[in-house]
């Protein structure tokens, strides 16, 4: 397609007039997304927690909310539709939200149980490391965390694998009970979900 | 293509400045309405990134923000927040109500979601050609549900009314959308 054939069917087909003059500065538009769900807010309604997002919606932004949801049912007035089909659309849509809800209760309740377990080892002669495992189920990034760790305590500290799968964080030194105070500090994770033993190699 | 959420940790390396630079201008050909904008989306100064994605696609990021992706051979396929950002840029169709929920579950975009009353087709003499990417609006919203490769040129969809129109998309919600690269 060569620019002007692109440029006469922008024109005519006028889908944002406002935005075709010749600005030069900030061109991009700003979309606001909704904080629930991510998507835009006028497709929350086809999301999965749709409820959650009117709610967002009509907290943080009445405006747009009054625009949204409340023009909603003139507008279905307006167009006649099959009422199987959009029968079948809300039944769709309950399910789905159903589900989604279902998902994070599942999610919360593993995020309960999951356990940081931390251990120390002896290497040789009296010298120890700490292992840490589990911290990636509290969303943390292990590399980073690793190179705070080894700056707080001003020792080794690594990424390492672990022969069953997933990673850990080897720390030099005999710091359990240190990194758990650290943790629940800087981190805020629940001390309780924390573990500290000993162990051999 | 992106109906999976995306694995990670992301395989992620940098770009050559002249790959970049390739690409950038392959951008503008593909996309002359961009043209304008193309310092926005792409400052000369930040160094890319490519991902590799699911399917071997090739996904180019920058400062950890998706900017477009590629399979294969195919076009670049912008992201969704891109079309967001700068919809006059992008050629455009719509379509109808029902067919939202069927995008955003991550099926095909089929034939008869344009043709229908609530969809919209370039005019007749203004037909975008297979191949191309577009944009995908929905009725009665404002900003894109979807972009992807048009499987039939719109001159076809408007008589065959039949079979998958846009493949190969990135719609509202999916892996794509909710990727994040730390």
């Amino acid at each position: 397609m060569s620019i002007q054939e692109a440029r006469k069917l922008q024109t005519t087909s006028k889908q944002h007039p406002s935005t075709m003059s010749e600005i030069t500065e900030p061109q991009a538009k700003n979309v606001l997304y909704c904080a629930v769900c991510s998507f835009p807010p006028e497709y929350c309604e086809f999301g999965p927690s749709s409820t959650k997002c009117k709610e967002w919606l009509q907290k943080s932004h009445p405006e747009l909310y009054s625009k949204i949801w409340e023009a909603d049912p003139a507008a279905a007035a307006a167009a006649p539709v099959n009422p199987a089909t959009q029968d079948k659309a809300a039944h769709a849509q309950a399910k789905l939200e159903a589900k989604h809800m279902a998902n994070l209760a599942k999610e919360m309740e593993k995020a309960k149980l999951a356990k940081i377990q931390i251990t120390e080892i002896e290497r040789t002669k009296r010298k120890h490391v700490t292992v840490i495992v589990g911290l990636e189920d509290f969303g943390l990034d292990m590399k980073k965390t690793a190179k705070e760790l080894g700056k707080k305590f001003a020792t080794g500290c690594s990424v390492t694998k672990r022969p069953a799968g997933g990673e850990e964080i080897t720390l030099q030194g005999e710091c359990g009970e240190e990194v758990k105070d650290w943790l629940e500090e800087v981190k805020k994770i629940d001390g309780k979900q924390i573990d500290v033993g000993r162990g051999k190699k | 293509m992106f109906k999976k959420p995306i694995q990670t940790p992301l395989q992620k390396s940098k770009l050559k400045s002249s790959a970049q630079r390739a690409l950038r201008n392959k951008l503008v050909e593909q996309f002359p309405l961009l043209e304008p904008y193309i310092d926005e989306v792409m400052p000369k100064k930040g160094s890319l990134e490519i991902i590799k994605g699911p399917e071997k696609v090739s996904i180019y990021a920058l400062d950890n923000e998706v900017l477009f992706y590629q399979d294969g051979n195919e076009p670049l396929v912008p992201n969704l927040r891109i079309v967001h950002k700068f919809p006059q840029a992008f050629p455009t169709i719509q379509i109808d109500r029902g067919a939202i929920r069927f995008v955003l579950s991550g099926a095909q975009l089929m034939c008869p979601g344009l043709t229908s009353p609530g969809g919209k087709l370039p005019e007749e003499g203004q037909d975008i050609e297979k191949g191309q990417v577009v944009a995908i609006n929905a009725e009665g919203k404002e900003n894109a549900v979807m972009v992807g490769i048009l499987k039939m040129g719109t001159k076809d969809i408007r008589t065959v009314k039949k079979g998958v129109a846009v493949e190969g998309g990135m719609y509202l919600g999916d892996g794509l959308w909710n990727l994040k690269i730390a």
